[in-house]
């Protein structure tokens, strides 16, 4: 839940940036006036940077704003709670009002979201009311956040000022579980403020009055539009956006985010892009009071590896009976799950402690939520599920366990501790192992410098254009050349052809195969007066099912029974959550894992459900790996090793480290800011290679497939790879380190760039992870239906069919749009392999090389993984021969 | 190499197993080959899959026909049968024989020409295919062999079938493996679906119930390089 932070207790420095577009004010007293109310600062002798000559500090001049744009019941509400708008809120209404799109970067606690409103407010609130007899009157104003939960959230809220001031503006939500005879009812009487999420913005856009419905829309208000623009669900909101547009020229948009790197992206994401390079406004607040953060030191040993942190489990303890509420932050749900059972061990005083993931049951998590929300919970340990705006009582403590993997996560996730931007938030890191300390002490000085690594934007999915397209169609029929133009105004798609839009329509009409027998078939056909219509009224209907870029992984739901009870005679128990399909396909009967904060017992599978019984008292046999792993951030990567490259700055990391780290240079060598470091070492039976690239794990992950092919073809005869976020190790047969040292190959050949080329082609061929990636394409293309109607497909029917589906393709059509889009996703998705080829142009010709006798310190850490962690990949033949061959063996038949 | 050769190396390369006596090899490429009988038999190609569901607004690739053909012709060339039994469900539904593209129809009967060819009627395709020799047939006896589409609920011994593509699973070391299998228990065999779209059912399924022996249940697993015969024991549901 946000709060609207208008308890302005001191006024915020401001940071307007941007066009110098001059502010109109409006109408005050019948004269009007045209000046800027901003002057540059000087603070003695000390002359600002030119960036911060906008800089405003004066609360006078706040309060003159605000008299002379804020309409009087505003005044009086603020004035009858002793509060002053706060500066920033002032100004994005004048730029708001001035005509200009904005985007507000602000911490939580800026009061972001009534800053957000207050535009729409004050203009509904001039507004005559509506006459009898009048025309409806469509939606002013349209709010889109990430969250459902969020929305219903911000109605709630914004209710509660709107009916203070005495305003009579209607405000509603629109999600998916709006029942169906609300929405009839909104599109007959809008609401005056709509409060709604993507998907729902993309089925109004597809209705056949769609361009009735918006004609009164003046604003768009996008909340958390740092999380929405990184996705696939925001490529479909940019180009929703785009039509809205096209709806309404003079649209305004209204852009509310956190920090990120490069605020111009998000700039030019709000507005449309003719002529190119266009941007919003911006407005920065700056951040309140710098949070204390420090790294747990701890008296315990620091883990060579490992993800539990579970050493530090009674130090951890000890920090929430300190403080009055604390949230534990964790990076996957495995280690939300041990964790949460780790700290029940030692809660001696039985202190209320919640879990909260995404894969718990909604009753659940609900229940927590609300527990939070009344300040009833001393801890809560969570995933990213709550890395958006739920409400969080009072929380005066953040914990985060694990390497935060980027500067700019841990900043939002600490960020939630504390909703008055005033007062210094307080956070722990926990890192897990000794590479983490690395991490967690760059990511803090990161902190400290407020420096950002959010990552980049990258161009819109063309199967997200692809399912536009079709939407497009299904509200009206379309003239190609002015949906392109219309197209490319959005970020995203600025920079798309005309050859590949075309594509996409005759991939939307049959399907867009060099084999033309799809066209009696075509969902949309080109009439003779130039436009594309849908061929047939049941096209809409299906789309308007499968509207939307969020694809479930495959998931069943886990379900109590009694122990040893078969699943067909008992009725089962309550369902505790869902859990994928990958997982509970290792696990045999019998097997304990862990799973909504307790330790159950796998007794089978049935249809769509898993069935589980309690198993108190022993100890999960099976790690439960999955939940979203972010992959170590570029910059942090480097800020790793550039601390590794200077010994001055181990003195402020814990003691133990740092000699590790001197025993390293002892025994191996440091690597340098830009070299990349190799091993080769013997151990047991096996020789083993081990690489440093710190480039997160899927990165290593690419790497790795495609050394082992190279150093197969090599004659090396490797046996198997693991990787990590910070190394990769190889081990084989042959002594890697004698044939590097002779130049066959050398360590040079090996790490060429040009295994991105065939040898990368090659691997992808048979690659699940490609698969994994078409399916996702293939679905939110609209090749594959998630839903028809009075069906609903299982994800394993669908899985089966996308992979069968992609063999297929990828035999007859190589060049098919559909593989173009699943390549490109797959570059900067699960494979990264952009990353990978940054990597590898920045270590040409320097490698360094230690061969050794024995493994070093460094290597510990990673070679302690191997048979811990599921070896990635397919599971091939030689999984089926041992089978086969236990079966020979036990019947004695070889 | 000669044919006799590779024929030879395909038996020498598959341990025959036996079906009601009769001796049997499966081939990797998932059909089944009775050497002495020449017979070859292959189920579920499901042909036009794909237009079928382009007709329904799902424009999957129209290239499954082609690939499913092409991997037919395969197996054709390598056993040079005199009987190809194809075992019910040939096309994905009524319409689809009409449909085929006349590249494809040719490089069937291209298939068909100089064996004696079977189509069994399966519940996708009750009726004969429209402009196709061959012989449309309920059901099917050769020898102690009896081939049908749908495995019937009473124990029929030396029955080849197809309908529920069987698939089966196995897990080492938290490592899960699926494959479509040939299904058999010494009795009855079912065989795997052959089509490039089509999907797969786990032998352990509730569907299968009844149709086996628990105790000699083997599934032959469909390997990249052989087939891997696998007891029922080590077999996952799911």
């Amino acid at each position: 839940m946000f709060q609207l932070g208008i308890a302005a207790l001191r006024p915020t420095p401001l940071i307007r940036l941007g066009a110098n577009a001059p502010i109109h004010l409006p109408p005050q007293g019948g004269k009007e006036t045209k000046r800027s109310p901003f002057v540059p600062i000087l603070l003695g002798d000390y002359a600002p940077p030119r960036y911060l000559w906008r800089v405003t500090e004066q609360p006078r001049l706040t309060e003159q704003i605000a008299a002379v744009r804020l309409p009087e019941p505003f005044l009086q509400w603020f004035a009858q709670r002793g509060w002053s708008p706060r500066a920033h809120q002032v100004e994005l209404l004048a730029t708001a009002q001035a005509g200009q799109s904005v985007l507000l970067i602000a911490p939580t606690g800026a009061g972001k979201t009534l800053a957000g409103f207050l535009p729409s407010l004050t203009e509904l609130a001039g507004r005559p009311g509506k006459r009898p007899g009048q025309a409806r009157r469509g939606i002013h104003t349209l709010y889109i956040s990430p969250l459902k939960a969020l929305a219903v959230d911000i109605e709630r809220n914004l209710g509660k000022p709107v009916e203070e001031i005495g305003l009579s503006i209607t405000i509603e939500t629109r999600t998916g579980d709006t029942p169906a005879h609300k929405r009839q009812r909104q599109k007959l009487a809008p609401p005056e403020i709509l409060l709604t999420t993507p998907e729902q913005l993309a089925l109004l856009i597809a209705a056949p009055d769609a361009r009735r419905f918006f004609e009164d829309l003046h604003y768009v208000v996008l909340d958390e539009l740092h999380s929405l623009v990184t996705s696939k669900r925001g490529h479909l909101l940019s180009l929703g956006l785009a039509r809205l547009r096209s709806f309404v020229p003079g649209l305004q948009t209204i852009g509310l985010s956190a920090t990120v790197a490069e605020p111009d992206e998000l700039r030019r994401w709000l507005v449309s892009q003719n002529p190119p390079g266009s941007m919003a406004e911006l407005i920065v607040v700056t951040g309140g009071a710098k949070p204390e953060i420090s790294i747990l030191d701890s008296e315990e040993h620091v883990p060579w590896a490992g993800h539990s942190a579970r050493y530090a489990t009674p130090e951890i303890y000890n920090e929430i009976k300190r403080h009055k509420t604390t949230l534990l932050f964790v990076n996957t749900r495995s280690q939300a799950e041990l964790l949460f059972q780790e700290l029940w061990r030692v809660n001696e005083d039985t202190l209320p402690i919640a879990l909260h993931h995404g894969s718990l049951d909604v009753a659940q998590r609900r229940r927590v939520e609300k527990a939070m929300g009344e300040n009833a919970l001393r801890a809560i340990v969570a995933t990213s599920t709550l890395d958006l705006g739920i409400d969080w009582g009072d929380v005066d403590l953040v914990v985060h366990v694990g390497a935060p993997k980027g500067a700019s996560r841990l900043a939002q996730r600490i960020g939630r501790a504390n909703h008055r931007m005033d007062e210094p938030s307080k956070a722990i890191l926990i890192p897990a192992n000794r590479f983490e300390v690395l991490e967690c002490r760059a990511a803090l000085d990161a902190n400290y410098l407020g420096a950002q690594d959010t990552p980049p934007l990258v161009n819109g999915g063309l199967d997200v254009l692809a399912q536009h397209v079709l939407g497009c169609a299904c509200s009206a029929p379309f003239h190609a050349d002015a949906l392109f133009e219309e197209v490319r105004t959005a970020a995203p798609y600025a920079s798309l052809d005309r050859p590949t839009f075309d594509r996409v329509i005759d991939f939307v009409a049959t399907g867009g195969y060099a084999l033309k027998n799809y066209e009696r078939y075509a969902r949309i056909r080109l009439n003779k007066d130039g436009l594309w219509r849908v061929s047939n009224p049941r096209i809409a209907q299906q789309y308007r099912l499968n509207v939307g870029t969020i694809i479930e992984v495959p998931a069943l739901n886990v379900r109590y029974i009694k122990a040893g009870s078969k699943g067909s005679a008992s009725r089962g128990g309550r369902v505790l959550g869902k859990i994928e399909e990958a997982f509970l396909e290792t696990l045999t009967h019998g097997d304990t894992f862990m799973f909504a904060g307790k330790v159950l017992r796998f007794e089978g599978i049935r249809e769509n459900e898993c069935f589980v019984s309690n198993a108190p008292g022993s100890d999960a046999k099976v790690p439960y790996y999955g939940g979203g792993k972010f992959p170590l951030s570029t910059y942090l990567a480097e800020q790793v090793r550039i601390m590794l490259d200077n010994p001055q700055r181990w003195k402020k990391l814990p003691e133990q480290v740092a000699d590790w780290l001197r025993f390293q240079a002892d025994k191996s060598v440091l690597p340098k800011r830009d070299d990349l470091l190799i091993e080769t070492f013997p151990r047991g039976n096996r020789f083993y290679l081990v690489a440093y690239p710190f480039e997160g794990r899927l990165a290593h992950q690419t790497l790795g497939m495609l050394l082992t092919r190279r150093l197969d073809r090599a004659g090396a005869r490797p046996l198997g790879f693991v990787a990590t976020d910070y190394a990769l190790a190889i081990w084989s047969l042959a002594d890697m380190g004698r044939m590097f040292l002779a130049k066959k190959p050398s360590l040079s050949q090996l790490f060429d760039q040009d295994m991105l080329g065939d040898d990368l082609e090659a691997w992808l061929a048979g690659s699940w992870l490609l698969k994994r990636t078409f399916r996702n394409c293939a679905l939110i293309s609209g090749l594959i239906e998630k839903r028809h109607p009075g069906q609903e497909k299982s994800g394993r029917q669908v899985t089966v069919s996308t992979d069968l589906i992609y063999d297929v393709l990828r035999s007859h059509e190589p060049d098919h749009i559909l593989l173009q889009a699943t390549r490109a996703d797959a570059a900067t998705g699960l494979l990264d392999v952009s990353r990978l080829a940054e990597m590898l142009s920045r270590i040409q010709g320097r490698i360094v090389h230690k061969h050794l006798e024995q493994i070093s310190p460094l290597a510990v850490p990673i070679m302690l993984e191997i048979g811990k962690m599921p070896v990635h990949g397919e599971a091939d033949d030689t999984l089926l021969m041992d089978a086969a061959t236990l079966v020979e063996e036990a019947m004695g038949t070889k | 190499m000669t044919f006799a050769l590779a024929m030879t190396a395909l038996l020498a390369d598959a341990d025959p197993i036996g079906i009601a006596g009769e001796r049997a090899i499966c081939d990797r490429r998932g059909v089944l080959y009775f050497p002495e009988l020449r017979l070859l038999t292959v189920s579920d190609l499901h042909l036009e899959k794909g237009s079928s569901l382009a007709r329904r607004g799902s424009l999957i690739p129209p290239y499954d026909t082609g690939a499913t053909l092409l991997r037919l012709q395969a197996v054709i060339a390598d056993y040079q049968p005199a009987i190809v039994i194809s075992l019910g469900d040939s096309f994905h539904d009524g319409g689809g024989a009409a449909r085929m593209h006349s590249s494809f129809r040719e490089r069937l009967e291209a298939l068909m020409a100089g064996r004696d060819w079977f189509w069994v009627a399966g519940n996708h395709d009750p009726d004969a295919p429209a402009d196709l020799p061959g012989e449309t047939v309920r059901d099917l006896a050769i020898g102690a062999l009896v081939f049908r589409h749908e495995p019937s609920a009473v124990r029929v011994e030396g029955e080849i079938s197809g309908h529920l593509h069987p698939c089966a699973r196995v897990v080492q070391q938290g490592r899960s493996v699926r494959r479509r299998c040939f299904a058999g228990d010494g009795g009855r065999m079912i065989m795997p679906a052959f089509g490039a779209y089509t999907g797969s059912l786990n032998v352990l399924d509730r569907a299968y119930a009844g149709l086996f022996r628990r105790e000699t249940l083997m599934a032959y697993m469909l390997g990249t390089e052989r087939i891997f015969a696998i007891s029922g024991s080590m077999l996952r549901p799911g």
